[in-house]
């Protein structure tokens, strides 16, 4: 469907992409992940022909995106990072410039625009000028302007930014039903999103491709053995004694005993096993009772955090040092005397609020 | 292209913009009409577009300013590049809706010798001069308009477009003026040649980033300068102000208002267009580029 072979954009010093090829299946959902100024939208702005590269191929169904452009571009419907529209105009207007200029005669034309503005919920505003409508409806209006017509393929450039709760449904929800009638490639660095919608991960970093594969492949390429932290109400000795008799346990490390009697361990399990049930049964049965039991899991974040410090792109960097003041901020509440359930869960999301943090000053991403 | 036409055209008339331009132009025009022909009681219509000719300086860099900077400020141009048309396309049609705005004003002002028809009643006025000097008027304009249009493209922001396009104008209305006071001698002419041809190769420097290819320009075109002042300087005598004569589009107008049709005019104004849509389809490409 689209063939992208060892392209490369420099701008002056800049290498934006970095000899970058992959393929992308028909009626699948592609997402693509990556810092921000990675090159997400630089390849993307190269695959839909409003940018030339430096070097490379992008083929779209065999037809290239330079020579063959009229072809190749009839194929794809694209929302760029910053939805396209014409402020004076109304979306009816708008949609029906848009299907005429993408070659949709006129009877078929009226049916399509009506088709598209129902599919992502836009019939109630369709004669009010753009201009008046909230970003929401904006960014409907502009991947309304995507899929009219019914492209084979869909670009779609993090089209859920800068949106509610609510809206960012609504778009995850017309995406996902999108497939598989449409090939759909979409960029975002919201990791819970990709894995949700996407049957297909390409993680960029510092414009190369340092990863394509399903996302339970990936979660699962990356998970290590299960690592159990607990609390316990007892002390080290009895913990200790009881921990060595479970069987299953690759390995554990018991802390002092607090004031109030109550201890932590972090328990290690043998690959493949599952120790949980047998363990929180031992503990009960040495009047140990259980306190907090979780289990950390490798998690796509964690693949994700893990491939871009890999990846000796700057703007990866960052990400891992913000990231450590939040961590050892955890640490002292853990310490203290807050519940510890509620710590780790701010240890978890850390990485992600950074993300969503670091969107609202990216513009430079072109 | 019938799509951006019809978006274009109706664009202008969405804003002031179409509004202001078309009363400017009728103003103008209706001035002169009751100064010239009903104050002097002038039969020569056509008096009243050699007079206009200054309203372009105003005129066009408003209709022209928005044309393509503002696609590129709304990011719309992403749009473009990414639909099944190609740039010229795009151009052209932005282009003849710019003229079909400009043609109303003009098809207006038509009206009003053919009104006044039943007060002459002895033929003073000679509709073809005034008809041939409608048809100079309309192709001065899509001339100015095309330049209008590539100073446009040169810039994201609407108001360094107007300027821009506004000093193009001013640079086209005086350019005969100041002809006069350029040295005709044959060395003064090889050293305004090589100042021009410098500032040529520096501008190829900045747009490509390219100094190699910018000294290769200055260096082809330097030498036969060099050589011809050398053999035979009576060559280059007068050449300067010649050239520049070329530039001044509004003279090759002013022949009409007096009554004569010039083809060589017309040829000059159809060139000037399409050049400069050329360019701008040029310049617009560039951006994918860049």
């Amino acid at each position: 469907m689209i063939e992208v072979k060892n392209l490369v954009k420099q701008y002056g010093d800049h290498r934006a992409v970095d000899d970058l090829s992959f393929t992308v299946k028909q009626g699948q959902i592609y997402g693509f992940l990556g810092p921000n100024g990675a090159g997400k939208s630089t390849t993307m702005n190269i695959i839909t022909g409003c940018l030339a590269a430096t070097s490379g191929d992008v083929l779209i169904d065999g037809h290239d995106i330079y020579k063959d452009a009229r072809k190749a571009k009839a194929s794809i419907g694209y929302l760029p990072e910053q939805p396209p529209l014409y402020p004076d105009m109304t979306p009816q207007e708008y949609l029906d410039f848009v299907g005429e200029l993408k070659g949709l005669k006129k009877g078929n034309r009226a049916e399509a625009v009506s088709a598209a503005m129902e599919k992502t919920g836009l019939l109630d505003v369709k004669d009010r000028l753009i201009k008046n409508l909230s970003k929401g409806y904006k960014q409907r209006v502009g991947l309304a302007q995507a899929i009219l017509g019914d492209p084979q393929i869909i670009i779609l450039d993090e089209p859920t930014v800068g949106l509610d709760p609510a809206q960012i449904i609504e778009i995850r929800n017309v995406i996902k039903s999108l497939a598989p009638q449409h090939t759909v490639i979409f960029s975002s660095h919201i990791l819970s999103e990709v894995s949700e919608i996407c049957s297909q991960i390409l993680i960029i970093s510092g414009g190369k491709l340092i990863a394509e594969d399903t996302p339970d492949n990936l979660e699962s390429h990356f998970v290590a053995e299960p690592v159990l932290h607990i609390t316990v109400g007892g002390d080290a000795q009895t913990l200790t004694q009881v921990l060595s008799a479970v069987e299953g346990i690759e390995s554990f490390e018991v802390s002092e005993t607090r004031e109030d009697g109550s201890t932590d361990a972090v328990i290690t399990a043998q690959k493949g096993s599952d120790v949980k049930a047998s363990l929180s049964k031992a503990l009960a049965e040495n009047g140990c009772y259980v306190l907090r039991l979780e289990e950390s899991k490798a998690s796509l974040e964690d693949v994700f955090m893990e491939l871009i410090s890999e990846a000796p792109a700057e703007a990866a960097a960052q990400t891992p040092q913000a990231q450590e003041p939040l961590e050892v901020d955890a640490q002292a509440l853990l310490d203290g005397t807050m519940p510890s359930a509620y710590d780790a869960h701010a240890a978890f999301d850390a990485p992600e609020n950074h993300e969503e943090g670091e969107e609202q000053d990216d513009d430079g991403d072109l | 292209m019938t799509a951006i036409f019809k978006k274009e055209f109706r664009s202008y008339f969405r804003s002031v913009t179409g509004f202001v331009f078309v009363a400017f132009f009728l103003l103008v025009f209706g001035l002169y009409t009751s100064v010239i022909c009903f104050s002097q009681a002038s039969s020569h219509f056509e008096y009243i577009y050699y007079n206009s000719g200054f309203v372009f300086l105003i005129a066009v860099p408003i209709l022209t300013m928005r044309s393509i900077a503002e696609e590129r400020r709304q990011k719309t141009d992403q749009l473009l590049y990414s639909l099944p048309i190609s740039t010229a396309q795009i151009v052209v049609g932005k282009y003849l809706a710019m003229l079909a705005v400009y043609a109303i004003p003009v098809a207006i002002s038509c009206l009003y010798p053919l009104l006044l028809k039943p007060y002459d009643p002895s033929g003073y006025v000679s509709y073809v001069a005034v008809f041939s000097a409608v048809a100079a008027f309309l192709l001065l304009g899509a001339a100015l308009i095309a330049i209008g249009m590539f100073m446009s493209s040169l810039t994201e922001n609407q108001i360094i477009s107007a300027l821009l396009s506004f000093g193009a104008m001013l640079l086209c209305y005086l350019m005969s003026s100041l002809t006069q006071y350029l040295p005709s001698a044959s060395g003064a002419t090889m050293v305004g040649f090589a100042v021009l041809i410098l500032a040529l190769a520096v501008i190829v420097w900045v747009i490509t980033k390219n100094s190699t290819a910018a000294w290769i320009l200055f260096v082809v075109l330097e030498i036969p300068v060099i050589i011809i002042s050398f053999v035979n300087p009576t060559l280059l005598e007068g050449a300067l102000p010649a050239m520049f004569d070329t530039l001044s589009v509004f003279d090759r107008f002013y022949s009409f208002a007096n009554g004569v049709f010039d083809l060589k005019a017309v040829v000059y104004f159809v060139t000037v267009a399409v050049l400069f849509n050329f360019f701008t389809v040029q310049s617009v490409e560039k951006r994918r580029w860049s």
